[in-house]
């Protein structure tokens, strides 16, 4: 035995002493600090999407150019909403936020297992956030600064169309962005598959976990090929440089469609697998019933994964695919609703002999449901090739993919952030004030996106600053649902004011009660700083 | 600052038009505060309709149904009316039955979608030849089976432009394309620089203008009018702004257009060769 110096401390902190500020926040190791820089971060970065939407809402709530400088201008808040919201705001605060904050403490892990690569992860996204807020001000095209060709960055519009130094501003800080996730992705793995505690075998583990495991492969899987395609275009950007996607020098300006979405696809499920893992926690508990069909759902997201990766030409259908290639990935895309449909009738089930509390996450995840199967309905439609030729690029797959994005991640985003309120930060919120934020967050998100669907079937395009005075009348109505949204944003705010900083009400371990069963709920609130130093031990008669 | 203005009268309008739809008369363009499809003016949009209009009560069946129960066990179940939860977790046949049944309904919708989409796709014998190549921001037509008729570019008309003609901004172009009823045109689309994408709703057409490639569509319409669409790929600055204009003409007329060197008459055809001999803006 070697006698231990009593230097008066000890690395492993029995009396949850915490760092000094700069060392707790900046060099942070912890899964729940950084787990807490994720969602302030998404946040911040919401704000900013946000705000880039709503000037596009003004602009659009009448025929004429009201509001923009220039189209191009408009054109670049379309685009850089579209980065924003994905990559700096729904990915970091679903899987950056409450993966790192969550999973280790399902699994019944002390940290993640690779506590520095978690720090690169997260402090790479505010260096490519800075990349892309510079590139607002860099000269973009010829019409004006910023980078417009929407955050699909179709050759040669990025190319030969956006010659400024914008646009390779958004490269880089996408790629940075891009490897953030892949650390994210493997250190997730690593964790999930490695440091389980004794007896949390995989079919015992969370849906949650469950949720960003599936995630975590698509990332690693998908992102890749994001970084090769935006490397392609860095160097075809070159004067001189190479042609992949020149047809002048032999290159193929499809080729890149082909590889964008073979990223592109699995990524909308990297958005939304996590919030189904979210709702899944949520109806359970405040059901107070375990999971209806634990197994079917976690192995439909393991489907919805695998299925994922092999639909993605139906974003190209216009493109001038064989038409039996549109007919392969007509059949594929319809088969993910199978899997799908799976998760909302195991949700139902789950609440049916339920005992149901209709608290403010449960009102959130009711809400997602009804949401995502509205989006979910409209995807069936657009997944039909033939009819996607008439919607295609207008405003009716605008509306759909906010239902399933903007209002499906986005409220799983909220459900788990009330769900979680109290087990993170320790206080409880107002629940009048939350009451109110998801109100007017819900009639809001309604009024801007349902009119959209009637928009696209009457044949509005996408990305038009101005357009012709038969869309007024639902644009119109669009535009007064962005103002009810904002005011329910309004009162998130004024919740989180009151809870953290006004009223600090102090919660228990569990206050949620019976239903509420996983792991997180052993712990105080907040958790402490390491926990799990004996680590728990999960018996064989713990059925889900 | 000024961000809205409720415009209750064109609210008001709208809404009367949107209910008198079905018994309205036919419209080549957008409707006033529509919220359905455009009228079909081709064999493939008319299908397409369809196909549409059968996907739509499914999925509005489907929507119905999960409101519904939704709606049932949220008020069946709630903590008030069942205090004492069930343990249930697992029903092996309840799990199979929601599996099969949306196969089913898949597999059913499958069968008109692939016919739609072969409709479309599979070009039949075309009677003529039309060619579209997009630029920014204008299309350039081509009638390549007809060597007396020369290319024309069609540009966007300004607003006062627009309104001093009559006709409806940014769908209207200052050259139209014009084509015959009744006939099988294929469409060659194209592009020499950034994408674009030629539309027509009321055609159920929509192909992308890729540069290096050159993509065939076709349709056939159904009636003589003026028929509007607009550039569907995001294509720059003036992306909203380089519409397509579609004058469908009879046979004869067509003919007579044809043998008049693409005019209309004598007079209109010493105008329209100014207007393609002017260079793009």
């Amino acid at each position: 035995m070697v006698a231990i110096p009593d230097t008066g401390y000890s690395s492993y902190d029995e009396n949850d002493e915490k760092p000094g500020f700069f060392a707790r926040w900046f060099y942070s190791t912890n899964h729940k600090d950084i787990g807490t820089l994720y969602l302030i971060f998404g946040i911040i970065s919401g704000l900013i999407g946000g705000f880039l939407s709503f000037m596009m809402r003004m602009e659009l709530a009448e025929p004429g150019i009201q509001i923009f400088n220039s189209e191009h201008q408009y054109l670049v808040f379309v685009s850089m909403h579209g980065l924003i919201m994905i990559f700096f705001m729904v990915m970091p605060a679903l899987i950056g936020g409450f993966g790192n904050w969550f999973v280790p403490i399902m699994i019944g892990a002390p940290d993640m297992a690779f506590p520095r690569m978690n720090n690169l992860s997260f402090w790479l996204l505010p260096t490519a956030l800075i990349c892309l807020l510079i590139s607002f001000v860099v000269p973009g095209a010829a019409e004006g600064d910023g980078f417009g060709g929407s955050w699909v960055m179709y050759p040669p519009l990025s190319t030969t169309g956006s010659p400024g130094p914008a646009f390779d501003f958004i490269i880089i800080g996408l790629l940075a962005a891009g490897f953030s996730s892949i650390f994210g992705a493997i250190n997730f793995i690593t964790t999930i598959l490695n440091m389980r505690a004794p007896g949390m075998t995989l079919h015992k583990m969370p849906l949650f976990a469950w949720s960003v495991l599936v995630t975590a492969f698509l990332l690693l899987l998908a992102l890749p090929v994001l970084a090769a395609a935006l490397f392609m275009l860095f160097t075809d950007r070159i004067e001189g440089g190479t042609g992949f996607f020149d047809p002048s020098r032999g290159g193929d300006p499809q080729m890149f469609q082909h590889l964008f979405w073979f990223f592109g696809h699995p990524e909308v499920y990297i958005m939304i697998l996590p919030a189904f893992g979210i709702v899944s926690h949520v109806i359970s508990t405040f059901s107070k019933k375990p999971i209806f069909g634990y197994l079917g759902m976690a192995y439909a997201m393991v489907a919805i994964g695998v299925v994922g990766f092999v639909v993605w030409a139906h974003h190209m259908y216009t493109v001038g695919m064989d038409v039996n290639l549109k007919a392969y990935f007509l059949a594929a895309t319809l088969v993910i609703a199978v899997p799908t449909g799976v998760k909302i009738f195991s949700w139902l089930a789950t609440m049916w002999g339920g005992s149901i509390r209709y608290t403010i996450p449960m009102q959130w995840a009711i809400a997602f449901i009804f949401l995502f199967v509205v989006g979910g309905v409209t995807g069936v439609m657009l997944a039909n090739a033939g009819v996607d030729t008439y919607l295609h690029d207008t405003y009716y797959v605008v509306a759909h993919f906010h239902y399933v994005l903007s209002m499906g991640a986005v409220f799983g985003i909220f459900c788990g952030f009330y769900y979680w309120f109290g087990k993170m930060f320790g206080v409880m919120y107002n629940k009048y004030l939350a009451a109110a934020h998801f109100w007017l967050f819900f009639i809001g998100v309604n009024v801007i996106f349902f009119p959209q669907h009637f928009l696209g079937l009457n044949g509005m395009p996408r990305r038009y600053i101005d357009y012709p005075e038969e869309f007024e009348l639902w644009n119109q109505v669009s535009s007064v649902g962005a103002w009810i949204t904002l005011a329910g944003v309004g009162f998130f705010f004024l919740m989180l004011i009151e809870a953290l900083l006004i009223n600090r009400k102090r919660v228990g371990d569990n206050y949620w009660g019976e239903g509420a069963t996983t792991l997180e709920w052993t712990l105080s609130s907040p958790p402490p700083y390491h926990q799990f130093n004996t680590l728990p031990r999960i018996e064989e008669s713990d059925e889900h | 600052m000024r961000f809205i203005r409720p415009n209750f009268k064109s609210l008001i309008a709208g809404s009367v038009a949107a209910l008198a739809m079905g018994t309205a008369a036919f419209a080549n363009k957008p409707t006033p505060g529509g919220w359905w499809l455009q009228d079909a003016a081709s064999p493939v949009m008319e299908e397409l309709t369809r196909v549409h209009n059968i996907v739509f009560v499914i999925i509005c069946v489907i929507l119905a149904v999960v409101m519904v129960l939704m709606g049932y066990i949220m008020i069946r179940f709630r903590e008030k009316a069942n205090p004492v939860p069930s343990k249930t977790t697992h029903h092996v046949g309840l799990e199979v039955v929601w599996t099969i049944v949306p196969v089913l309904i898949l597999l059913g919708m499958v069968v008109p979608s692939m016919q739609l989409l072969y409709l479309q796709d599979r070009l039949p014998e075309t009677e003529m030849t039309i060619k579209a190549v997009g630029n920014t921001w204008n299309w350039e037509y081509e009638y390549p089976d007809y060597e007396n008729v020369d290319s024309f570019v069609a540009n966007p008309l300004e607003k006062a432009e627009a309104q001093a003609k009559g006709v409806p901004y940014l769908l209207a172009a200052d050259n139209a394309l014009v084509v015959p009823v009744d006939t099988k045109i294929k469409v060659l689309v194209t592009s020499v620089n950034n994408m674009h994408s030629w539309a027509m709703p009321a055609f159920g057409v929509k192909m992308d203008a890729v540069p290096g490639v050159v993509n065939e569509t076709w349709f056939e319409a159904t009636k003589e009018g003026t028929f509007y669409g607009q550039c569907s790929e995001i294509c720059g600055a003036l992306h909203y702004k380089m519409p397509i204009e579609i004058q469908v003409v009879s046979k004869a007329e067509f003919t007579r257009w044809v043998a008049n060197d693409g005019a209309f008459g004598s007079q209109t055809a010493a105008l329209n060769t100014a207007t393609t001999v002017a260079a793009p803006k």
